[in-house]
C-alpha cells in the first residue's frame, strides 16, 4: 500500500456561475522515499489538489474522491480533530510565499517551537535546543541567535529555511512542497532545492513537489504528474516524460521552453487555458492542440498509459491519428 | 541595416542616500556603480543578476526617472545631463520606453485599453481624435490584440494579454529604445513563449533597441545579443551571449549558469554551489563584493576591488581571479 492513495479526486467551487471544477479526475500515489513532481501553468489546479488533501480549502469547496488514504487512514472522513494530529506532524506542506507564511508578530523560534510542542510536546529548554539543531540543518548561520528573530529581519532565501526547518520539526513521512522556490533568486533556489531533496533522502521522506518550471522538475522529480485545466493528462517517469512526452499538451509545453528553441522563434501554444465560462465540450486542450480532430472537439478523451488524449502521441506523432492536419486552432489574439 | 548606437552609458552611478533612525545608523547605498556599455539599434541588451542587484535602477536611470549621481548617459547622440530645455526632455522621452514586468499593476483598472493607449499620444503629440485612435487600432493589431478590445478594461485580459497591452503602450510613440524589465517571468510557459515572439517580431520591424532585464537565463540565451551580468550593483562579466554562455569567465557568472535548471533530465551538470546570500548593499565586503561566496578568493580580493577590464578571453571581466589565471 502506498502512503499517500489518491484515486479520482475532484474538487468543486460553489461560484455565482455555478460550479467550477478546479480539480478534476486526479489520480497519483506516492510511496516513501519518492518524489513527485506536480507540473502545470496556473489554473492547473495543482495547488488546489494538495490543498483539498490538507484539509486546508474553505467551505465553499466540494471535495469527492473515490480514495484518498495516507498511511491506510482516509482523510475524506476522519474528524477536524484527527485531522489536527497529523496535519503539521506526518504530512507538512511548504508554500510559495516565505514572506507571507509566517506571522510576523512571532519570532521564527517561537513559531519553530509551536509546532513541535503541539505535535510532540517536550519542555522548553528541549524545543530550544531541538529549534537550534533544526535551524542548523537547514543551513542558517549562527542559529542560536536567529531564535529571536523575527521575519521581517531576514531574507527570503533565510524565511523559506526556517519554514523547511518548521515543517521538518516533526520528521514527516510526507511533505509537499508548493512552488517553493518561485519566489526566489536561482542560487538560493538551487541551495534551498538540494536541502530538500537532502533532507529528503536522509529522511525517507515523500515529497510532493509542485511548480512550473519544467527545469526544476527535470533536476529534481523521479515520476512527474503533468495537469492542465483541473484534469491530470499525464503521468510519466521524468526521463520518459522529457524524452518522450506522451500528451501533445507536454509536448507543446516542452516545445515552448526557450532553451529547446532552435529557431529565433519560439513554437508556442496558441491561446490561453480555458477559464470558467468557457471550457470546451470535449477534451480541454483540444482548442490549442494541433492535432485535435472533430472527436476530440465532441467527446472527452479517456486515460490510456497514463496519458489523457485521444490520439496519445509515440515519439512525437499522434497515433491512431486520420491524419490531415487539422481542424481549427482557436486563433487570434493568444 | 547600419548598426547605430542609440544607448550610450559611460561609468553610470547612482547612489541612495539612507537616513539615520533612532536606532539604525545612516549610509550610502551604493545601488549602481561603474555601468558602462552600448547599445545599438535593432540589438538586445539583457542585463542579468539577482534581486538587489541594480538591474532596476539603471532601468530608472535610463528612463529618465531618476538622474544618475554621476557618469554620462547618451541617448540618441543627445547627452541626458546637457539636456535641460523643456523641448529636449520631451525627444528624450519619447525615444525611450519601459514595460514593467507585473501586468496586473501597471496598467490603470479605470481606464479601458483605448484610453490606456491613446494617452501618450494624447500628451506628446498633437493628433486628432481620429488620428490618435487609428493609430491606437494600428498598434494594437500589430501586437495581435482584437479590435474590439479598446472598449474594454484590463480586468477582462489574461496575463499575456495584458503584457501585449503594455507592450503596445511602450510603442505607441515609437521608440528607438524599450526596456523590459523582468516582461515575461510573470507568464505561464506557453504565454511566455508567445509573447517573446512577439518581442522577437517587433524588434525586426521598428529596429528596436532592447535593454532586457531578467534573470532568467534561458530567455536571456534565447533573446540577447549582448549579456551584461551585475553583482551588488557593479557589472562583472560584459560580452556577447555566445561569449557568456559557451565559456563563462567570472566566478559569479559560472555559478549562475549552474544554478539556473535545465530542463533535461538526461544532462548532469556538474554544480558550483554558492554559499551564503547576497550581502546588504548598505554595507558591501571590502575589496571585490563577491569575495565572501566566491570560490577562487584570495587576499587580494578581500582587500582591494577588481574593475572591469578586457581579459585574455576577448571581453569585459572583472575579477582578480581570472586577470592572474587561478583555477578553482
Amino acid at each position: 500500500m502506498s502512503l499517500l492513495d489518491i484515486k479520482n479526486l475532484s474538487v468543486e467551487f460553489q461560484t455565482a456561475h455555478g460550479m467550477f471544477r478546479a480539480v478534476d479526475g486526479v489520480n497519483f500515489n506516492v510511496d516513501k522515499g519518492q518524489i513527485l513532481s506536480i507540473v502545470g501553468e496556473s489554473g492547473s489546479g495543482k495547488s488546489v489538489s494538495m490543498l483539498a488533501l490538507m484539509g486546508l480549502l474553505p467551505w465553499t469547496a466540494k471535495v469527492t474522491a473515490d480514495v484518498m488514504t495516507f498511511d491506510g487512514i482516509d482523510l475524506l472522513s476522519i474528524s477536524k480533530k484527527e485531522r489536527r494530529k497529523i496535519i503539521g506532524k506526518d504530512i507538512s506542506m511548504i508554500f510559495q510565499e516565505p514572506m507571507t507564511s509566517l506571522n510576523p508578530c512571532f519570532t521564527v523560534g517561537y513559531q519553530i517551537m509551536e509546532v513541535m510542542k503541539e505535535h510532540l510536546g517536550g519542555t522548553k529548554k528541549e524545543l530550544e535546543k531541538r529549534a537550534v539543531e533544526l535551524l542548523g540543518m537547514v543551513g542558517i548561520p549562527a542559529p542560536e541567535s536567529r531564535l529571536k528573530a523575527y521575519p521581517h529581519q531576514m531574507s527570503g532565501g533565510m524565511n523559506q529555511r526556517v519554514m523547511i526547518a518548521m515543517m521538518i520539526a516533526c520528521k514527516p513521512r510526507l511533505l509537499i512542497a508548493d512552488e517553493p522556490t518561485t519566489a526566489l533568486d536561482v542560487t538560493i533556489q538551487a541551495q534551498i532545492l538540494e536541502l530538500l531533496v537532502e533532507l529528503q533522502k536522509k529522511q525517507d521522506m515523500a515529497l510532493v513537489l509542485i511548480t512550473h518550471d519544467m527545469g526544476v522538475v527535470a533536476e529534481t522529480a523521479e515520476r512527474v504528474v503533468v495537469q492542465y485545466a483541473g484534469q491530470q493528462v499525464e503521468k510519466q517517469e521524468v526521463k520518459g516524460l522529457f524524452n518522450h512526452p506522451g500528451h501533445p499538451y507536454t509536448h507543446a509545453l516542452l516545445n515552448a521552453l526557450p532553451e529547446r528553441a532552435t529557431d529565433k522563434h519560439l513554437p508556442s501554444i496558441p491561446g490561453v487555458v480555458p477559464g470558467q465560462l468557457d471550457r470546451p465540450k470535449g477534451c480541454l486542450f483540444s482548442p490549442r492542440c494541433e492535432f485535435a480532430t472533430d472527436l476530440c472537439h465532441a467527446t472527452p478523451p479517456t486515460t490510456t498509459n497514463g496519458v489523457l488524449c485521444h490520439y496519445p502521441l509515440q515519439d512525437g506523432v499522434p497515433t491512431g491519428h486520420p491524419g490531415g492536419q487539422q481542424s481549427k486552432v482557436a486563433g487570434g489574439n493568444g | 541595416m547600419t548598426a547605430e548606437t542609440v544607448l550610450e552609458a559611460r561609468d553610470l552611478h547612482r547612489f541612495y542616500e539612507v537616513k539615520g533612525g533612532m536606532f539604525s545608523q545612516g549610509g550610502t547605498v551604493k545601488a549602481l556603480s561603474g555601468a558602462t556599455f552600448n547599445l545599438e539599434a535593432g540589438k538586445t541588451l539583457a542585463v542579468v543578476g539577482e534581486s538587489g542587484c541594480g538591474k532596476s535602477t539603471l532601468a530608472r536611470l535610463v528612463t529618465l526617472i531618476e538622474n544618475p549621481t554621476s557618469g554620462a548617459l547618451k541617448l540618441g547622440g543627445m547627452d541626458v545631463a546637457t539636456a535641460t530645455s523643456a523641448e529636449d526632455r520631451r525627444t528624450l522621452r519619447q525615444m525611450v520606453q519601459i514595460v514593467f514586468q507585473d501586468p496586473y499593476g501597471s496598467l490603470n483598472p479605470r481606464q479601458k485599453i483605448g484610453a490606456i493607449l491613446e494617452e501618450p499620444l494624447k500628451i506628446n503629440t498633437s493628433m486628432s481624435a481620429p488620428e490618435r485612435k487609428q493609430a491606437v487600432m494600428d498598434m494594437m493589431a500589430r501586437v495581435g490584440l482584437r479590435p474590439e478590445a479598446y472598449y474594454r478594461y484590463p480586468h477582462m485580459f489574461s496575463g499575456g494579454q495584458r503584457q501585449r497591452i503594455a507592450i503596445a503602450r511602450a510603442l505607441m510613440l515609437k521608440p528607438k529604445i524599450v526596456i523590459l524589465d523582468e516582461p515575461v517571468s510573470a507568464l505561464d510557459v506557453s504565454i511566455q513563449a508567445q509573447v517573446l515572439n512577439l518581442l522577437t517580431d517587433l524588434q525586426q520591424e521598428m529596429n528596436l533597441a532592447y535593454l532586457f532585464i531578467s534573470h532568467d537565463l534561458s530567455v536571456v540565451r534565447h533573446i540577447a545579443d549582448e549579456v551584461m551580468v551585475m553583482y551588488l550593483g557593479r557589472p562583472v562579466e560584459y560580452g556577447t551571449r555566445d561569449q557568456i554562455f559557451s565559456d563563462p569567465q567570472h566566478p559569479y557568472t559560472r555559478a549562475l549558469l549552474s544554478a539556473t535548471p535545465m530542463a533535461d533530465p538526461n544532462k548532469k551538470r556538474e554544480r558550483i554551489k554558492l554559499i551564503g546570500e547576497l550581502p546588504s548593499p548598505l554595507s558591501p565586503p571590502s575589496g571585490c563584493a563577491f569575495h565572501p561566496r566566491c570560490p577562487l578568493v584570495n587576499d587580494r580580493c578581500k582587500s582591494e576591488g577588481p574593475v572591469l577590464h578586457h581579459a585574455t578571453s576577448g571581453w569585459d571581466v572583472s575579477c582578480h581571479a581570472v586577470e592572474e589565471g587561478r583555477k578553482g
